[in-house]
Formats: C-alpha cells, structure tokens, sequence
C-alpha cells in the first residue's frame, strides 16, 4: 500500500511540474488549457495523497470547471489562439528566467536548511470533519472574510466587465431622467 | 514522500508559475502562471499540515484560503481583461505600458 502511495506520488509530481512547463510551451491555448488542467488535477492528487481527501478533491472539481471556463476566454482575447501563426509570446525571456531560477534555488536552500520541527500530533481520523468544524467554529472568522472577498468579486467583476451599466444611464449621481440611452424606449418616446 | 520532496515540487510548482507570469505577454497567460504558482502553495500548505502538524485544521484552511484566492483571482482577472479589452482594444501587456507603476 505505501509503495502504491509512493509510485503515485512520483507519477503525479511528474506529470504536475511537465504539464506546468509545457503551458508555456504550448502555441495553441486550447492545448494550453488542458495542461494546465492536468497540472492542477496533479496537485488535486498529491493534496489526496498527503491525507486531505475532501480539499484535493474540491481541487479537483474545481479546476475541471475553472479551466472549462479558461479555454474560453483563452481563445477569445489571445492574439495568436490557434497557433497557426508562429509567433513569440514572450518578452524578457533571459531575465525572467534568471529570477524565477533564483527564487527556485533559494526555495530549495531553506526547504534542506531550516530545521523544521518534529510533528506534532497524529492526524485525525476524520480530515474532513476537521477542516470543517475549524471553519465553522475556531476559523469562523476567516470564513467570513473569505466569503466577503468572494461577494466583492462578484460585484466587483460585474462592475468591471458590464458594457453600460446603471450609471451610465442614470449618471453619477443616479438622477439622470429620462436615462440616455442609445435606443429609446416605451410609449411614445 | 517526504516533506523535502513535497515542498521540493511546490517549490517546483511555484517556479514554474512565476517564469510564466514574468515572461507571457498575454494577461490571460499571466494569469494560468499565476495558477500555478497559487497550486505551489497548495501542496506546501498540504504538506506542511501533513508533515508537521496534522492534529491542528490551521494547515488545511489555508489551503482553503488558497483555492478562494485561485477563483478571485480568475474571475478578476477576466473581468479586468474585458474592460481594458472593451475600452482600448488591449490584449497585450506591453500594450498597456502606461499602466506600470
């Protein structure tokens, strides 16, 4: 059982960093999109594998619907989306290279170095009911902050991706009437 | 698996992610860098819990923490992406340069 654990491990691993380059290597964004799909259902795996079977899971889905969504828009505002045309996506290759190598290495330095604690504790029976009576009870509060950033996505996304919205019709101070707009509307206007 | 080789591969993860976000001129492939940098994060904290400290649930709600800001993060980020797209035809960064600050 440990040695299958392990071999997947290895396999998921693998495959996570190879699929995560090869986004980036890929001209066609639909070939883009799944590989990096297959990179975070990777990630999914390896979160089931340490234990925590419900959260990778929820990455798991998570990341099947996000990334259906990607290819959408990934095809829609990129300037080459086939990749029929040959083109360089790129700009400063060497320099990024040179920071994202560095900051690699020292990742791995302190990963060897720092002399991290003995364990503490033996994992509960039940990951799951652990991760969810924290939220409900102890990290109560980051619930509810996390659930306010999402409701501040919401709006804030609709705000930023609406083509007219209410103030552009009723001005800033919404007191504009009749509202402008392009076309008129209703009985006799 | 130990917890140098995971954090090796977050830290393999996160690399990866952050030399796509430095290099792409696209905004929606700088956004799938930083995906994968976010999913670094992911299996540290994973890790981390696993590894170090398993009887607490603090590793697992960063990890829950961490795939909220994976989805703020893509609905954002498009929803940046059609604005600057609809007012100045923009789909590239360096076409956006007077932005840097």
């Amino acid at each position: 059982m440990a040695l299958v654990v392990v071999a997947s491990f290895w396999v998921l691993g693998v495959l996570a960093l190879v699929s995560g380059g090869l986004v980036f290597r890929f001209t066609s964004m639909a070939r883009a999109t799944i590989a990096l799909l297959t990179s975070l259902i990777c990630v999914g795996g390896e979160v089931v594998l340490l234990g925590l079977p419900y959260l990778g899971v929820v990455t798991i889905l998570m990341m099947v619907m996000e990334m259906a969504i990607m290819a959408v828009f990934m095809i829609a505002y990129m300037m080459n989306p086939a990749g029929l045309t040959p083109m360089s996506m790129l700009h400063n290759k060497g320099g990024s290279l040179a920071v994202s190598g560095t900051v690699f290495v020292a990742l791995a330095a302190g990963i060897f170095l720092v002399p991290w604690p003995r364990r503490a504790g033996s994992p509960p029976p039940d990951t799951t009911f652990q991760v969810g009576e924290s939220l409900m009870g102890a990290q109560m509060l980051t619930m509810i902050v996390l659930g306010f950033a999402l409701l501040a996505t919401i709006v804030g996304a609709i705000v930023l991706s609406t083509r007219r919205g209410r103030y552009d019709r009723f001005g800033d101070d919404l007191d504009r009437r009749p509202p402008r707009d392009p076309a008129g509307g209703g009985v006799g206007r | 698996m130990t917890l140098h080789l995971v954090l090796l591969l977050a830290a393999g993860l996160f690399a990866i992610g952050l030399f796509g976000a430095l290099t792409q001129q696209s905004i929606v492939m700088i956004m799938m860098g930083i995906e994968l940098m976010i999913g670094g994060v992911i299996v540290g904290a994973a890790a981390f819990w696993r590894f170090l400290a398993p009887a607490a649930a603090s590793g697992q709600v960063i990890v829950v923490a961490a795939v909220v800001a994976m989805a703020v993060e893509m609905a954002m980020g498009f929803a940046v992406t059609t604005a600057i797209f609809r007012t100045r035809q923009i789909d590239m960064t360096d076409m956006a340069k007077d932005l840097e600050g």
